[in-house]
């Protein structure tokens, strides 16, 4: 679904991510674990088509296409979704009105029609559940006022709305306290098919005590330097990431 | 608001441009361009105008004459050649009208590409139109149905005819014609444009509405308004106006008047959509306008809402005298600039009687090159005891070219007063853009969305159908305006 050769990327001049190799088929959970500046979020952003990152080598294929060729709300269209580490508030804009709006121009963009009123607040309403969210959310804006834990929320909401073949979460366990993780944790495991793939991003081994991963992937200084199963997880947690380096 | 009519709008962001520039071939009659007495008695006779309104218009011309332009707005207006201006254009009537069989056909075929149906069968909702076409009300629909309520809603030039002593009891009660510089001109040479009374505790059934539409070349619109709302009266009343895309500049200076008498209720909503110019700055519409209420009664209320997208320049400070001991003005406007537009507008509130409240609520738009300001007076009189004014005044800039100038001007004489002013400034992030982009909305809708989020306050005191009109020429008027 996703195959990453030899990529290269930089911000600013300054390279981050140094020949990078990574692919996912469908139906995989992929975890990738590394310290802090290691590439992790710019591996998501460039994934998800952020502008400020420059790919200056290496290809991004994903279910065929070149994903470098594609702007970012096809990237999206296309199915796939970024969880957003520091979800941005958008003041006045709805929730309900910015999913449906979402939802719409992923419909036409597969030559659907819109999605009828009542049908789409019925559907936000089952996948609210989802996560836990109130219905007070639909008239609230868009993660404007949310805390912490409701902004995760409301992104793994998105996510389950949108129905993504491929989602990446980054750092999506950060600052949510164990009650909050386990609500993401579940949302995640029940979106979880044949047919799509999930890659989350975090710093810890605990999130995935809850998603049990595939794989999992070690990210340092621009390139997987270590891929293995679940326990490499564990493996990592019990040595810290001094360990990686002298790999 | 739906958020169907939301969709559907967005949807429509991608076919652009100013889509009211066409140009319709009537047979026009004009008078020569120029401004003098003998314009202004051409204009009066033409209109087989009273002895008195002629004396009011010769008067004003006279004042006129003794001012200078106003020049204190934080505008660059070029000189304005006043001799160039025709002041008069009417298309040629082929006979009298009694029908709307009667009526042009090259005229309703104009007003239904516009989008408004002059004719009352096919009209959907309850909304009675007064259509001003260049110095003429071209049909007044529902007059015959409004009539039976005692409401007289027609075009200023039969209200002079049909009304006289209504006329002449309010014209220049609100707006003297001395008032200011356009105000005086246009008491001089002011063309057609509306007339409105509504009779004691009568609610107005229906929405009404004036449509204005300049269409020849080289002719300034000069239009007057008149609306008075008598005790316990109840009106919405909602402006509508584009014009043709021309190289040239074209001048409009209009005035609205409105008197709400004890218990009455206006409401005025705007969508000012004139053409703006290319995007080189070139050609578009002055839209210089007096527009005032007069909160008479105890326990009157005006509420001004507009929505200002088009024009060139505009020049316009919706207001309100609160001289009725309880009574309350308001002020929702949003004001959009895209490319080389430049708008100083705002709001005065002159409290003067006992308990007075208004509210403002102002949200700036910029993009581009363009230039925004909003100019605003709150003021207490010694004997406006318990006055209370709310101000908010946001800006949002899109780009980094553009400006916005906010310009609060509060003066009180009254130590129980209570002001309280909010103010903002915002832009449109990469971030937000990036996060709508993700979820699949591209730039312009995403920016569409975000732009009616941020006005939505605004919006949400426009009747329902003007509403939907207003989000799609917010998402218009900014396309282009990113990357």
């Amino acid at each position: 679904m996703l195959n990453i050769q030899d990529l290269h990327v930089q911000i600013n001049g300054k390279e981050i991510i140094k020949g990078l190799h990574f692919s996912v088929n469908k139906g995989e959970v992929h975890a990738i674990m590394g310290p802090n500046g290691t590439g992790k979020s710019t591996l998501a952003n460039v994934i998800a088509g952020k502008e400020q990152y420059e790919v200056t080598g290496g290809s991004i294929t994903y279910k065929g296409l070149n994903l470098l060729d594609l702007a970012p709300e096809d990237r999206a269209r296309e199915g796939i979704f970024l969880g957003f580490q520091y979800p941005v508030e958008i003041p006045g804009v709805s929730m309900t009105n910015f999913m449906r709006t979402a939802i719409n121009e992923q419909r036409k963009y597969k030559g659907l029609p819109p999605m009828a009123a009542g049908d789409f607040l019925r559907y936000m309403k089952e996948k609210q559940q989802l996560v836990e969210l109130q219905d007070k959310l639909s008239n609230r804006s868009v993660n404007e006022g949310f805390s912490g834990g409701e902004k995760k929320r409301n992104e793994i909401f998105q996510m389950a709305m949108l129905e993504p073949e491929l989602a990446i979460l980054d750092e999506t366990d950060s600052g949510l306290d164990i009650d909050a993780l386990k609500i993401v944790a579940n949302g995640v495991n029940k979106l979880r098919r044949p047919d799509n793939a999930t890659v989350v991003i975090t710093h810890y081994q605990r999130l995935l005590d809850f998603i049990v991963p595939d794989f999992v992937h070690v990210l340092y200084e621009g390139r997987i330097v270590k891929s293995g199963g679940k326990e490499l997880a564990l493996e990592l947690e019990e040595k810290g990431y001094e360990w990686i380096k002298g790999i | 608001m739906a958020s169907d009519e939301t969709n559907n709008i967005l949807d429509e962001v991608t076919t652009g441009e100013y889509k009211y520039g066409f140009f319709t071939e009537v047979e026009t009659e004009t008078i020569p361009p120029g401004l003098s007495e003998e314009t202004i008695r051409i204009i009066s006779e033409k209109k087989m105008e009273p002895e008195w309104l002629l004396e009011f218009r010769l008067k004003a011309y006279r004042k006129w004459l003794t001012m200078p332009e106003p020049k204190w707005a934080h505008l660059q207006i070029p000189p304005i050649d006043f001799q160039e201006i025709i002041y008069y254009a009417a298309p040629k009537p082929k006979k009298e009208l009694t029908s709307l069989d009667e009526v042009d056909p090259e005229l309703l075929d104009t007003f239904n590409r516009l989008g408004i149906s002059l004719d009352e069968q096919k009209r959907l909702s309850g909304v009675a139109v007064d259509a001003v076409f260049d110095s003429v009300s071209v049909k007044t629909t529902f007059s015959e149905t409004l009539a039976r309520e005692g409401i007289i809603f027609c075009s200023f030039s039969e209200a002079v005819q049909n009304h006289p002593e209504l006329v002449k009891q309010y014209l220049g009660t609100v707006v003297p014609y001395a008032d200011n510089y356009f105000a005086a001109l246009n008491s001089a040479v002011f063309s057609d444009g509306s007339f409105c009374y509504i009779p004691k505790g009568v609610k107005c059934p229906v929405e009404l509405s004036t449509y204005f539409r300049i269409n020849a070349a080289n002719t300034g619109q000069f239009e007057r308004t008149l609306i008075v709302a008598d005790e316990g009266a109840y009106v919405s009343y909602m402006e509508g106006c584009t014009a043709p895309m021309r190289d040239e500049n074209q001048l409009h200076a209009a005035i609205v008047e409105i008197v709400a008498m004890k218990d009455a209720e206006v409401k005025y909503s705007t969508v000012q959509n004139w053409y703006p110019g290319d995007k080189e700055g070139k050609g578009g519409i002055y839209n210089f306008v007096t527009k005032r209420g007069l909160c008479k009664g105890e326990r009157s209320r005006i509420s001004w809402t507009q929505v200002e997208t088009g024009s060139a320049i505009t020049w316009k400070y919706p207001s309100c005298i609160l001289m009725g001991d309880h009574s309350v003005g308001e002020f929702y406007s949003v004001a959009v600039t895209n490319n080389h537009q430049q708008a100083d507008t705002g709001t005065k509130m002159i409290h003067l009687g006992k308990n007075t409240r208004s509210t403002i609520i102002s949200k700036g738009i910029s993009a581009g090159k363009s230039n925004n300001s909003y100019r605003g007076l709150v003021r207490v009189a010694k004997n406006a005891v318990n006055a209370r004014n709310f101000s908010q005044c946001d800006s949002l800039l899109l780009g980094s070219q553009c400006g916005a100038h906010t310009f609060p001007y509060i003066r009180t004489e009254n130590n129980t007063s209570i002001i309280e002013h909010e103010a903002t400034t915002s832009k449109i992030s990469d971030d937000q853009l990036f996060y709508c982009n993700q979820r699949g909305i591209d730039t312009e809708s995403a920016i569409g969305l975000i732009v009616n989020g941020y006005a939505r306050e605004v919006l949400n005191h426009l009747p329902m159908e003007f509403a939907v009109e207003a989000q799609k020429l917010l998402a218009i008027s900014l396309e282009g305006s990113v990357g």
